[in-house]
């Protein structure tokens, strides 16, 4: 299982120093760019734990859609063009890191507790859950209500962006 | 069945260089056939049709040499990785749809359980680097361009994927390689001599697909994103030399890759009546070619003949026309497999 630790790890660490960079870039549309990379690693983990589906689900719908959005709305308002510096500093360094380190201590203790002990194998059985066939299965099949209510709590959320952007 | 004894390290060395080959000589093909030659007679354009003797076959080297020996220019203001990244990103996304287009029984690099699916998904990222083309160049026009292009990349994926669902609720699978073995094992009411293309009963989707397609890939009619007339040519128009090459490979290579989907999606791939086992492994790349020029000369076609469609016009046609369309079209699928 050694080829998984040190995939895991190096995307692991890739995710790590792009994140680092969505935070720290002064340029707004860089750090979008930086999103992305963290997303495209997000989605590498999953394809790591054999969740194929989630995996090109997550590179859909995050980075083939989500993150475009961010570029379009951010091009259409406030991206400095080209070499032009943004401001995008507003010195809460210290408050932002202590939220920071709180937020990684209560995961850490949280996932530690949660699935410390677990060891993940990976059997023809965990092969068979990740494909697409079976969580289709279980999305239409066993969690069918819970399925059409998100996608009326969605259509509701639809309506109401045109209503609010409608002019007349 | 042949086998060779060669390791998976190998194998995937092998299967990289052929895939990396195929974009590049893809796009060449596609525009050599069709931008010069095909666009030459529809258009009576004489220039292309002359150098070199024989209907003009020495352009195309022609215009290769002349983009190799431009000078790379990049903008002062330009955002210079990202600059250069760009084209990058488009091609990648071109690269990795090739990865499921399977070209015969065993010629697939690997064939993923979700291979439609994976298929489009990639082909999403070269909005990406459109974006970051347009943005980086730090020009008007260009950001413009960009913003057009995502708008309508994205206002497009959705009747591509809904033309794409039909195919996959008749198939009951997403893998290319079992849509196309659904297709060649198929039968018409009892009668399998040539199978069961699934565009005589998906021809909606074909339709829909070809024409999201062509969206997808910014040509005439849909080519506002490099409207020359309007914005010079949008996201590229800072772009010269080597890395403008890059960008049309990525055009046309995406193109090749698009046709090679709606020909196995539709029109059964690789397979063709009366073939298979190893000799479907040896014919199978050139009956795929050969549906896949089918397709393309559809799409080129249309590019050649149409205006461009103006911007509200384009978002009409998307979401008023052709997501109902798809969804009516996924409905009696629905209702029909249920039936039959």
């Amino acid at each position: 299982m050694w080829e998984r630790d040190i995939a895991f790890w190096v995307i692991a660490l890739a995710m790590m120093a792009a994140a680092l960079g969505v935070v720290r870039s002064r340029n707004v549309v860089h750090a979008a760019l930086f999103l992305v990379v963290v997303l495209a690693g997000a989605a590498a983990i999953y394809i790591l734990l054999v969740a194929e589906f989630v995996a090109w689900v997550q590179v859909l719908i995050y980075i083939g859609a989500v993150v475009i959005l961010f570029l379009f709305g951010i091009m259409l308002t406030r991206a400095p063009m080209g070499t032009e510096e943004g401001k995008l500093d507003n010195d809460q360094r210290w408050a932002a890191g202590v939220v920071a380190l709180f937020v990684l201590g209560v995961l850490i203790a949280l996932l530690v507790d949660a699935f410390g002990g677990t060891d993940i194998k990976f059997t023809n059985a965990l092969v068979e859950q990740g494909r697409t066939r079976t969580v289709s299965n279980s999305l239409f099949r066993d969690f069918l209500v819970p399925f059409e209510v998100v996608s009326m709590l969605l259509l509701a959320a639809l309506v109401g962006a045109v209503v609010l952007a409608r002019r007349d | 069945m042949f086998a060779l004894d060669i390791g998976w390290g190998t194998t995937l060395a092998i299967k990289t260089i052929v895939i990396l080959m195929i974009i590049p000589a893809g796009a060449l093909i596609l525009g050599y056939v069709f931008l010069l030659k095909v666009m030459s007679h529809m258009q009576s354009r004489l220039g292309p049709m002359d150098p070199g003797g024989f209907h003009g076959w020495y352009q195309l080297i022609g215009d290769g040499i002349k983009f190799l020996q431009k000078e790379d220019v990049m903008p002062t203001k330009a955002d210079k990785r990202v600059f250069a990244a760009a084209p990058a990103v488009v091609v990648l996304s071109t690269f990795l749809v090739f990865a499921v287009i399977p070209m015969g029984p065993d010629l697939v690099v690997k064939d993923l359980d979700i291979g439609v699916f994976y298929a489009l998904a990639v082909s999403s990222l070269s909005v990406i680097g459109v974006l970051m083309a347009g943005w980086a160049s730090a020009n008007k026009f260009a950001l413009l361009g960009a913003l057009r292009a995502a708008a309508q990349l994205i206002a497009y994926e959705l009747p591509l994927l809904l033309a794409v669902v039909g195919v996959v609720i008749q198939a009951g699978s997403m893998s290319l390689q079992d849509i196309v073995l659904q297709q060649q094992n198929g039968e018409i009411f009892g009668w399998d001599f040539i199978g069961n293309p699934f565009i005589l009963t998906q021809f909606i989707g074909f339709g829909l697909f070809l024409v999201a397609s062509q969206a997808e890939l910014t040509q005439t009619p849909f080519d506002m994103p490099v409207a020359e007339s309007e914005l010079v040519a949008g996201y590229m128009v800072e772009y010269t030399g080597f890395r403008f090459l890059f960008f049309f490979i990525g055009e046309f290579g995406t193109a090749f890759g698009f046709s090679a989907l709606a020909a196995t999606l539709f029109l059964g791939g690789w397979s063709i009546p009366g073939v298979d086992g190893d000799w479907a492994n040896i014919l199978g790349p050139g009956v795929l070619f050969a549906k896949l020029m089918i397709v393309a000369f559809l799409m080129f076609w249309v590019r050649f003949t149409y205006p461009r469609l103006r911007e509200d016009q384009l978002q009409a046609l998307a979401w008023k026309f052709l997501i109902p369309i798809g969804l009516i079209n996924i409905l009696l699928t629905g209702v029909f497999k249920v039936a039959f």
